[in-house]
């Protein structure tokens, strides 16, 4: 039995490297048409990142894993929360503006701000929640006009919250002060580069393990679990699927929240026009390859940063555009969805065969006991 | 001890028409795969004459089919020959390999050994398309029809080639349906049409496409007994123009009735071919099953005056303009009883289960659970006060289907121990008393690790029977429990009703198979368009009138309850 089930974790191992494999032979073909240098292109990619590279992948990680774990949390109910990346800009807008302001000092104003991103995040993903329950409007329409809204909301507010900065056009909000910083950490030791890693890791570790235990040791989890593999039987067992439609889109939306926080309090220390975008989308693809698993996603996270830190030597290594990197991404992605599903059969056969097998057993142990 | 299976209780056959009159003699049960079943010639003796069986080869032949799936053997030496212009009945428990068999014949699937002979011709066929090709069609159990298309529509879909979708089209149904008096309107919504009319579309969408060879699986298991009656009128019919039919079953009495020849299929593998009229069903049963049967135990009563749970004036409205769903249902069910409600699908049973367990609200009317009002009460509470829940759709409301057996375990008893402590699942007391329904219910699966959708049909249901007993319920409410599981699970199953029942447990029971009513209720209710007819006493009550009941016909068959029995009265059977 213990045998069998190996084989079950090595299949589901195998279905991430076959999709990553499937992207690297199908980009190579879209090289090979396009007269592109093969194996440049892939030296380059597979370079042993530099240290920086490496604090640089690490730091990209953490964003993303943080959004991953949003999606993954709405993915858990087969809800799409494509809005991801409307909460994450909205509520580290009003983070920014409320830590800005120095209404508390240090620590205290970082957490409350943080506080605020969950609660900002949570309202937005949950006007999507109550549309849905209410209205029965798709999660996956309202969540993308949502994000528009938010992207212009924000701009509309950024003119008005944005503070000055002399010799510069950018608009932003109001810096923090040092006390407000997360201190990050210090790598050189390790890999001797100046760079360093963003403090909110912990934030990242601590949401992983949290979503671990809510998904797979409450109550709640399995009601969210039931819910999202038959919705009709957790119907009949008691879950109140509405409760928990809304329940898990704010869920989604406060996590949703926490994606811009290591940006504003390790990097940028305000939020501008120039914030990165776009995060929300990454996440949805970093969940689908990590197949929502808390282990999993921080793999897919660590692969795509990755990737997108190699990229940025293409055009000078290779001559081609570091856009080839979003091509991979976007076909690791749809060869995944293909491979779970290989991979979630073959396993449904092994289960299968097993039962079938213990059937046969116990048949014969009837018959040569009857004989 | 496992009680008998339904049909051996009461024997009705109509009478058959006696067209054939051969000696046929029974082969011994399976291991010989290449023992010869001797096929005698017959005289038919109709107004259509089919060529004398001496010169005509078979319809069907099957030798040694063999079908493995990944690992596990479906098929086993299947021998099956099927004369043509017969109708022909393949009878096996569910799990038997009988659906395993109607793939290979409609060209679903391909078998690992043996040929496959139509009409003397050896094939080899790899889709249905080319089944159908070769005139093989098959009436799935699940109708697949588009409700919101006329029948025409529907007939044609996929078939536009053939006549067009216009007026030949509609002439050619017309003809079809006048042929072999089917009686179908080719204009009709299908949403429109009864049960027994949306088979015989099914039925004609076969034969437009030309097929001579009919493989119909369970085409009784959604009939009342009347439409049954029709359904096999059509099917000889269907035989006297010459077409040859196979018919896949598990009720005993019907195949008897209609039946030329029987096969019997028994894990896997052919182990008998008999004539039906030198078998009863009691010993076609011993043979699907492969052991002697135990005679029916007659049971002392053991209902109280105890109420557990009142239905008073239960309405749920329809919607605007629609009639209601439910109207005005009153039920009592007391401790120690078995209330059965009978009635063809869809005329509210699945709706007063609902109501019951709070997944809907009635319109008006108030449920009680010993004095309680639980009208408002939601499922978890209701499922938390002493309900029992065994759905009517075990894959669509009982089961996780792709999670493993100790989380479905906890599926509907989230709130209780052993599964939960405080807001954290018990894992470790989830596992342990999955281990002991496994054991104690005879759930047969290699570990609880195993996904639930991965165990066969009966294993399932007694997961979850084990599951609903395991919290002491107050009261059962059971639809369609024995639906779909094999025979050695129903008995068991039913077992572990009239025992939960002894012990002051009381049991709403819902379900189409009448053997399974008569056989375990106290009271019988018959349920139509929403409104409670009876109550019936099973002792007394005929199949005839539950049917005529079940249907409106006869005028006010509710109104004429068969005998006293006032819902409750203790009564000894």
């Amino acid at each position: 039995m213990k045998r069998v089930d190996t084989r079950r974790l090595a299949l589901a191992a195998a279905a991430p490297l076959l999709a990553i494999l499937v992207a690297l032979a199908l980009t190579t073909i879209i090289l090979l048409a396009s007269g592109d240098p093969v194996a440049a292109v892939w030296a380059q990619l597979f370079k042993v990142p530099l240290p920086r590279q490496i604090v640089a992948i690490s730091n990209e990680a953490i964003v993303l894993y943080l959004s991953a774990v949003a999606v993954a949390i709405g993915f858990k109910m087969n809800l799409f929360n494509i809005g991801v990346d409307g909460q994450y800009r909205i509520a580290s807008f009003a983070a920014a503006v409320f830590a800005g302001a120095h209404f508390l000092p240090g620590w205290l104003n970082i957490i409350v701000s943080i506080l605020i991103a969950m609660a900002t995040g949570a309202l937005w993903a949950f006007i999507a929640g109550v549309l849905k329950v209410t209205r029965g409007v798709s999660e996956v329409i309202s969540t993308i006009m949502l994000n528009y809204i938010a992207t212009y909301l924000v701009a509309f507010l950024l003119q008005k919250a944005a503070v000055k900065v002399e010799g510069s056009n950018a608009t932003s909000t109001a810096v923090l002060h040092d006390d407000s910083k997360v201190p990050n950490i210090d790598v050189s030791g390790l890999l001797g580069t100046p760079r360093q890693v963003y403090g909110l890791l912990v934030l990242a570790i601590i949401i992983g393990v949290a979503y671990w235990f809510v998904v797979n040791r409450t109550r709640f989890g399995f009601d969210l679990r039931a819910t999202g593999a038959s919705e009709t039987a957790a119907v009949a067992s008691g879950v109140r699927v509405k409760k928990m439609v809304a329940t898990s889109m704010v869920l989604s939306g406060a996590a949703a929240g926490l994606v811009g926080m290591p940006l504003l309090f390790c990097q940028d220390y305000a939020y501008g026009d120039t914030v990165q975008s776009g995060l929300g989308f990454a996440g949805l693809a970093v969940a689908l390859l990590g197949r929502n698993h808390p282990v999993g996603m921080a793999f897919a996270a660590v692969l795509w940063g990755y990737l997108d830190q190699l990229s940025n030597g293409l055009q000078i290594g290779a001559g081609v555009s570091d856009k080839l990197v979003l091509i991979i991404q976007g076909i690791i992605v749809l060869s995944v969805v293909v491979a779970y599903e290989l991979v979630r059969r073959a396993s449904l056969r092994i289960d299968q065969k097993r039962v079938g097998s213990a059937e046969v057993k116990s048949v014969n142990k009837v018959e040569a006991v009857a004989a | 001890m496992p009680s008998v299976p339904g049909p051996t209780c009461r024997h009705t056959a109509p009478p058959r028409t006696p067209q054939c009159c051969r000696p046929r003699r029974q082969s011994l049960p399976s291991g010989s795969p290449d023992e010869e079943l001797t096929i005698p010639s017959g005289t038919e003796t109709q107004a259509h004459p089919a060529p004398s069986d001496a010169g005509t080869p078979l319809a069907v032949e099957l030798q040694g089919i063999t079908k493995r799936f990944a690992g596990v053997v479906a098929n086993k030496d299947i021998d099956l020959l099927v004369r043509h212009g017969t109708i022909h009945a393949i009878v096996g428990e569910n799990g038997a390999g009988k659906s395993t068999l109607m793939k290979t014949l409609y060209g679903v699937q391909q078998p690992d050994e043996g040929t496959i002979s139509i009409n003397g011709q050896k094939v080899v066929m790899k889709s249905p398309t080319e089944a159908i090709k070769l005139g093989i069609g098959m009436v799935f159990q699940h109708f697949m029809l588009a409700d919101n298309l006329t029948v025409l529509e529907n007939v044609v879909l996929g078939a536009e080639k053939m006549y067009g979708i216009g007026d030949a089209a509609r002439a050619k149904v017309r003809a079809i349906s006048d042929e072999y008096g089917l009686d179908i309107e080719p204009d009709d919504l299908v949403e429109d049409l009864g049960v027994g009319a949306r088979q015989r579309v099914e039925i004609l969408k076969v034969l437009y496409r030309g097929a001579k060879i009919l493989i119909l699986d369970e085409p009784t298991a959604v009939l009342v007994p009347q439409e049954v009656t029709e359904l096999f009128d059509n099917l000889r019919g269907l035989k006297a123009e010459g077409l040859t039919v196979i018919f896949i079953s598990h009720k005993l009495d019907e195949v008897l009735s209609v039946a030329d020849d029987i096969t019997v299929i028994r894990r896997g593998t052919t182990v008998a071919a008999v004539d039906p009229k030198t078998v009863n069903a009691r010993q076609l049963a011993e043979l699907m099953v492969g052991s002697a049967l135990p005679s029916p135990q007659t049971e002392e009563s053991t209902v109280t005056d105890k109420v557990l749970l009142t239905l008073d004036g239960i309405t749920l409205s329809g919607g605007p303009g629609r009639r209601n769903v439910l109207d005005d249902v009153d039920l009592v069910v007391h401790a120690g009883e078995v209330v059965g409600i009978a009635g063809v699908e869809g005329n509210g049973q699945a709706e007063v289960v609902e109501v019951i367990m709070g997944m809907r609200e009635p319109t008006s009317g108030t449920v009680t659970l010993q004095g309680t009002d639980i009208t408002e009460w939601s499922v978890r509470q209701i499922r938390e006060a002493g309900v029992g829940y065994i759905p009517e759709d075990r894959h669509r409301h009982g089961l996780l289907l792709e999670s493993p057996l100790w989380e479905n375990r906890i599926l509907g008893h989230q709130t209780q121990a052993p599964n939960v402590k405080g807001a954290l699942i018990d894992i470790a007391g989830a596992r342990a008393d999955t281990e002991r329904i496994v054991k104690e219910f005879d759930v047969r699966t290699p570990s609880i690790d195993v996904t639930a959708g991965s165990l066969s049909g009966g294993n399932q249901q007694k997961l979850i029977v084990g599951r609903e007993m395991s919290h002491a319920p107050m009261v059962l409410v059971a639809a369609h429990p024995t639906r779909g599981v094999d025979v050695g699970a129903q008995a068991s199953i039913w077992d572990l009703i009239k025992d939960a029942r002894r012990g002051g447990l009381g049991v709403l029971l819902i379900s189409a198979d009448l053997e399974e009513l008569v056989g375990l209720s106290d009271t019988i209710w018959v349920i139509l368009r929403g409104r409670l007819s009876g109550p019936f006493d099973p002792d007394v009550v005929t199949r005839e009138e539950l049917g005529s009941a079940m249907t409106g016909a006869a005028g006010s068959a509710g109104d004429k309850p068969t005998a006293h029995s006032e819902a409750g009265e203790v009564e000894s059977r």
